[in-house]
């Protein structure tokens, strides 16, 4: 039941990251309007969302809904910081080479680049050679399924000489291959296996791309957000394990 | 495997897809129940004779979904669910994701609570550490030290119990604080305590450090250069024994960590015996930074104003703390409501399992079993 609960919310969701990179796209021409702005409306929030003039229209029945698409406003609480452009010698190199297909933000105090699927390669090699990245911490996903661009694909990285932590963000459809970063860190071999077994995402190169937490004949890649929680592989458990279901 | 600089290549493309023509290589089944790999791991070996040629490791046997089960929890229903991973550091698991949490909705614990936290952590730290220490010298032959360990390991535990009600899965700390002031007589408990387990630690060395046998089995075993650490995204106290002084107690302080005094031990070799002498002069480290927690403990409230209705505001978070194995890492999206969007979590132990394959390749089909209980993994947080 909290299944029912939960599917409705990623709809508003669906938007948030392009609301995010309303924000960086404003930010990083004119930094003072998103600044600005919080100012204005202080003890708005709760007018705010009968008020807001952007969105009127669909998807604002439930009040945490509505606060969501009224982002770009900024009236929603007080407290919500949101992603701020980050400039630093590194940024300002990227930007140099790549110009517009990467976004450097920076939100709470933590670092990340927005980068266009086909400069990926490139920028993680050149992090970890030029940059000393020499750590790959983790690589992960985050699937919203009413995106276009399906999936959000999460590289953490680590550089021991700096101290200092880098996440490289980008977007790609469902069905989508990307290379694989086992190349560039050999650490990246079971993170990418275990985000294929949960995503279904391929990654192009990859010494052994199989599952690697689910059993292999496993159908389904459990951590899309269309895949329920109590769901399961129906047939396999019946082949495999001689019952009906586990539930 | 010898030469530094082509042994992380081992892991390559070729390596792996090589077939098994060679009429002395077997191929060899070890697990998933086998009471040597700590849980329930499968590790299907090519031996030439005794020797390992290569290994791989099947994993997922205890996968429970933990990432999908906290997309349908609210943030605060998910945290005693982060216990369940490492069962024997439950502490450290739940501090790393409060402390996530907290960094999503901006807001930080007192410091009373981060000093409970310190306290609870590294007695944590300990326990895990003696739990690891009596399960690998029972899997290489030495069966005394886990008698020795359990023994004091159950005062930590007591204490435990006495805090929070739990001894395992303790869920002892809440997002923005802690539950539960300390209980009366906790600091001269923990005194007690650190008092009684510093000659035992000592105990323990008596019984190992230079005791023929468990040299024999542990030096030159296992070997991992600090380039295929860093290489392989290895981490925790494998790493600090090739020789990386690295801790994010020390390079990212969080909680009170900054405000106490102690070393962070290395080796050189990256062998067995190395990561062994490395964890033992850890515990020590640990009763340093309790003493010093306890002595200063301040007074004050131990929650933060923290909402009942916990809702971060839309956006990403990454956190991560030393757990006793490694980096333990959080990263949670949000989406503005009261479940967290998605979970992430990075788990050392599934990190630093990657590297068995490369660490066991020429070594002794004895010496697996050494190696994967120096690797102190958990398999609970290996499947999630």
């Amino acid at each position: 039941m909290s299944d029912e609960t939960k599917s409705p919310s990623p709809q508003p969701e669906g938007e948030k990251p392009s609301s995010d990179k309303i924000a960086g796209g404003i930010s990083s021409g004119t930094p003072p309007p998103g600044g600005a702005k919080p100012p204005a409306p202080p003890e708005k929030p709760a007018a705010a969302a009968g008020t807001t003039p952007p969105k009127p229209a669909a998807p604002g029945e439930k009040p945490a809904a509505a606060a969501a698409p009224a982002k770009p406003a900024a009236p929603a609480k007080p407290a919500g910081p949101t992603p701020q452009p980050w400039d630093s010698p590194l940024v300002a190199k990227l930007t140099r080479q790549f110009g517009s297909g990467i976004q450097p933000l920076t939100y709470l105090g933590q670092n990340y680049l927005q980068v266009d699927r086909s400069l990926i390669p490139t920028i993680l090699q050149m992090l970890r050679d030029e940059e000393q990245f020499d750590y790959c911490v983790d690589i992960t996903a985050v699937h919203y399924p009413k995106r276009e661009k399906q999936f959000d694909l999460v590289w953490i990285l680590y550089s021991f000489s700096k101290n200092e932590r880098v996440r490289v963000k980008t977007q790609i459809a469902d069905g989508e291959h990307i290379p694989s970063a086992v190349p560039i860190w050999v650490a990246a071999n079971w993170l990418e296996r275990e985000t294929f077994d949960m995503f279904g995402i391929q990654f192009d190169g990859h010494p052994d791309l199989k599952r690697i937490l689910l059993p292999d004949g496993w159908k389904g890649h459990p951590l899309r957000k269309d895949y329920g929680i109590i769901q399961q592989d129906q047939e396999w458990v019946q082949i495999n394990l001689g019952i009906e279901s586990g539930q | 495997m010898t030469d530094p600089n082509s042994s992380v290549s081992h892991l390559d493309l070729e390596e792996s897809k090589k077939t098994f023509l060679d009429a002395n290589e077997l191929v060899i089944n070890m697990g998933p129940q086998h009471p040597a790999t700590h849980g329930v791991l499968r590790v299907i070996l090519r031996l030439d004779g005794e020797k390992v040629m290569g290994l791989e490791c099947v994993i997922g046997y205890l996968h429970r979904g933990v990432e999908k089960i906290a997309e349908h929890r609210t943030y605060t229903m998910f945290n005693p669910y982060v216990d369940r991973m490492d069962y024997v550091a439950a502490v450290s698991n739940g501090l790393g994701y409060c402390e996530a949490v907290e960094k999503l909705l901006n807001i930080e614990a007192p410091p009373r609570a981060n000093y409970i936290r310190v306290i609870l952590t590294e007695l944590n730290r300990l326990a895990s550490h003696q739990l690891w220490l009596g399960t690998h010298a029972l899997d290489i032959g030495a069966m005394t030290p886990l008698f020795y360990t359990f023994r004091d390991r159950e005062e930590i535990l007591k204490i435990f119990e006495k805090y929070c009600g739990a001894r395992l899965t303790t869920h002892a700390f809440r997002i923005g604080g802690c539950q539960y002031e300390t209980y009366e007589g906790f600091e001269k408990d923990v005194k007690k305590f650190l008092t009684f387990v510093a000659p035992k630690i000592d105990e323990y060395e008596e019984l190992l450090t230079t005791n023929r046998i468990w040299v024999e089995r542990t030096k030159k075993v296992g070997t991992i250069s600090a380039k295929d650490c860093i290489a392989l995204g290895v981490t925790g106290p494998v790493l600090r024994a090739s020789g990386v002084k690295w801790d994010l107690r020390k390079a990212q302080p969080y909680a009170a960590y900054k405000q106490f005094d102690f070393e962070i031990p290395t080796g050189q070799n990256g062998d067995t015996y190395d990561r062994y002498l490395v964890r033992m002069a850890e515990m020590r480290q640990s009763l340093r930074i309790i003493q010093q927690a306890v002595d200063a403990i301040p007074e004050g409230p131990i929650m933060a104003k923290v909402s009942k209705v916990i809702k971060p505001p839309v956006g990403e978070i990454y956190h991560s703390i030393e757990a006793p194995k490694g980096e333990l890492g959080y990263f949670i999206v949000s989406d503005g409501s009261t479940q967290p969007y998605r979970v992430r979590v990075r788990p050392p132990s599934f990190v630093n399992l990657q590297a068995l394959d490369l660490m066991c390749r020429g070594q002794l089909v004895a010496d697996v079993i050494a190696v994967i209980g120096t690797l102190d993994i958990v398999l609970g947080e290996v499947d999630r």
